[in-house]
């Protein structure tokens, strides 16, 4: 779409919205947010940007191919399930790693490479239905 | 705790997954294709060891305690429909080879296929009724796609209707767990099993029984509701229409045997009509189903009604109600996902040959192809129920089950449909094997070899490979007639079942 508006904003917001969704992400590590909502939001982010400069563009922008973002994202789901059983634990237990660096600990988690996944999932399935809505169209 | 019970799950969702990674690579996706077949047939198989030996293993995801987290249970029923499944899928795998063209795989037909296994294993394995809804969704996202990957118009015709009929199936599915949830406060299965005989309203737990059967009825295709399958199998390539007519409506009728077995038993509803309902059900689907084969002159038509036919045997066995009723019902699912889906892969390799479904336009594959003709009778006398072949036993011991609690009419019946079905498979054979080679033929009909450059081979070795177990079965019934009558003494008794989920009670 041409428009001088639409093309400033996008520039813009583009920055903000991945932030946000990175941000909603991790804030679903304790309180509500998490993969689902923040891929959704990261979706938001491409699909602006889709509206805005074709999706030529943006697949560049985006530089990995949606169904390798999806294909990835599976993975890692399954990865993180199959991780406890190498520890004679039921698929899907989650298993903590915590990391005292001094100034701030770290939390490193099964549940947090499941979400990863999700998130990737996410985004990749939402911009791989917009970009054949509007390669039809 | 076995944790390897969440293999066959995971082993289909990793392949397809590495599937869609390397999509661009044609050579990949068929070594994915085949191999996680193979690595499925491989921890089905430990997993029926630890069965055999050990009783019903149970596995808690997450480490959560049933009844909160969700449990995957495998009893002896599960091992041999999730066996079978495994089975089917290396065969079908190596089917598709050959049969799927270079455009559907690169649309993801082999991620698909192995999302489409993982459904249908998921569905035998957890012991969750909701989570047994999303497994049976899992299962129709990927088959809506299998069926309309292609885009041709009749393709689109037959699933439009398989997608809304099974939507509202779905549907009525969900409504049958949210009143199991409201009266019980749980959806755990051995939980629900412990808890509906408790229940006061028992007018509200038979009304939940009758939304489950129509509902997996609906997945079964049983008479009156099996309409959508005969208008939708014929259409995908054949590969897909042998693991659709093969696999799917069985695990409908699993599901059937499941929950009637488990859930909605004498204790808990309190009618005694409920069987008897069944009984008419499977009575009808049967005689219905074989007049539909009757009538049809197009290959596949014939094969999707004696698909719907044959579900009626499984649903009287288990509307008997007795372990032998159940044992028989159990091996002819068995027996019936090899004869069947090696029918359509037969009638695939004869649509290649001829270029044509339509029996009239066929012919003279008997006298070109006798080793063709030889793979063909023995799945169809299979399906009919000749001796030595699987499908005899099958019929036997259902016949043995009807007349031991004096259901006589039934059993008429249902030995006159097999006489039906021997018609219909007859009408096949007149026309496409014994009848002359038609005008139109494609020229080089007669010269290609099965065993020739034209790869033809990668479509027969399935196929003699499905023969082969039809005849060992066959041959050697006793102990996979005994595994049944074990799978089933245990879902007669879910005392079992509940402790192994629940632990002592």
């Amino acid at each position: 779409m041409k428009s001088l508006i639409l093309h400033t904003a996008t520039r813009l917001m583009i920055g903000v919205l991945v932030l946000f969704s990175l941000f909603l992400f991790f804030r679903g590590h304790d309180e509500p947010g998490g993969g689902f909502i923040g891929g959704l939001v990261g979706a938001g982010a491409f699909t602006l940007y889709a509206i805005a400069f074709g999706t030529e563009a943006t697949r560049k922008v985006l530089r990995i191919h949606p169904i390798t973002l999806i294909s990835v994202g599976l993975l890692s789901l399954v990865v993180s399930g199959l991780i406890p059983m190498f520890v004679a634990e039921p698929f899907l237990t989650g298993k903590w790693l915590f990391i005292e660096w001094g100034a701030f600990d770290t939390k490193l988690s099964t549940p947090l490479l499941f979400d990863i996944g999700v998130y990737l999932c996410v985004v990749g399935f939402i911009v791989t239905v917009i970009f054949s809505l509007e390669e039809e169209g | 705790m076995n944790g390897m019970l969440v293999l066959p799950v995971a082993i289909p969702l990793i392949t397809a997954t590495l599937a869609l990674l390397f999509r661009k690579s044609s050579v990949l996706q068929r070594w994915f294709g085949v191999l996680g077949m193979v690595a499925l047939l491989g921890s089905a198989m430990i997993l029926f060891r630890d069965v055999y030996t050990d009783g019903i293993q149970v596995l808690q995801l997450g480490n959560w305690a049933a009844p909160f987290g969700i449990t995957l249970v495998a009893d002896m029923l599960t091992m041999l429909m999730l066996g079978i499944s495994a089975i089917m899928g290396v065969v079908i795998g190596i089917y598709s080879l050959f049969d799927i063209d270079k455009e559907r795989e690169r649309f993801g037909y082999y991620p698909l296929l192995h999302i489409l296994i993982m459904g249908v294993n998921g569905s035998f394995l957890t012991g969750d009724i909701f989570n047994l809804y999303v497994w049976f969704e899992v299962m129709l996202i990927a088959s809506f796609i299998l069926l309309a990957l292609g885009n041709s118009k009749n393709q689109l015709q037959g699933a439009l209707k398989y997608v809304f009929i099974n939507l509202f199936s779905s549907l009525i599915f969900l409504f049958g767990v949210a009143m199991l949830y409201g009266m019980t406060g749980t959806l755990n299965m051995a939980d629900l099993a412990v808890r509906l005989p408790e229940v006061e309203n028992t007018g509200l737990v038979t009304t939940t029984a009758m939304l489950f059967m129509v509902s997996f009825g609906i997945k079964a295709a049983v008479f009156p509701l099996f309409f959508w399958l005969p208008a939708s199998y014929h259409t995908p390539p054949v590969a897909i229409s042998a693991i659709f007519g093969g696999l799917l409506t069985k695990v409908g009728v699993y599901a059937l045997i499941r929950v009637f077995t488990l859930l909605f038993t004498q204790d808990s509803t309190h009618n005694e009509y409920l069987h008897t309902i069944l009984l008419w059900v499977g009575g009808f689907t049967m005689v219905i189903g074989v007049l539909g084969a009757a009538s049809h002159m197009e290959f596949r038509k014939i094969l999707s009604f004696h698909i719907v036919s044959q579900i009626g045997y499984m649903i009287m066995g288990l509307a008997f109600n007795t372990a032998m009723g159940i044992m028989g019902a159990i091996f002819y699912v068995l027996h019936n996902i090899l004869a069947k889906s090696n029918l359509f892969l037969i009638s695939g390799i004869a649509q290649r040959l001829l270029g044509t479904f339509e029996l009239k336009k066929m012919g003279g594959l008997y006298r070109h192809y006798p080793f063709l003709a030889v793979l063909f009778l023995i799945s169809a006398f299979a399906l009919a129920g000749f001796p030595p072949l699987s499908g005899f036993w099958a019929k036997l011991s259902l016949v043995k089950a009807g007349l031991s609690i004096e259901q006589y009419v039934i059993t008429g019946v249902a030995i006159l449909v097999g006489l039906l079905t021997l018609f219909s498979m007859t009408k096949i054979w007149l026309s496409a094997f014994w009848g002359t080679v038609p005008e139109e033929t494609p020229e080089n009909f007669g010269k290609i070899k099965l065993f020739g450059a034209g790869q033809l081979y990668i479509l027969v070795i399935p196929v003699m490979i499905i023969a082969g177990l039809i005849i060992a079965v066959g041959l050697y019934a006793q102990p996979l007639l005994e595994l049944c009558m074990t799978a089933a003494e245990q879902l007669l008794d879910p005392s079992v079942y509940i402790e192994a989920v629940l632990g002592p009670q």
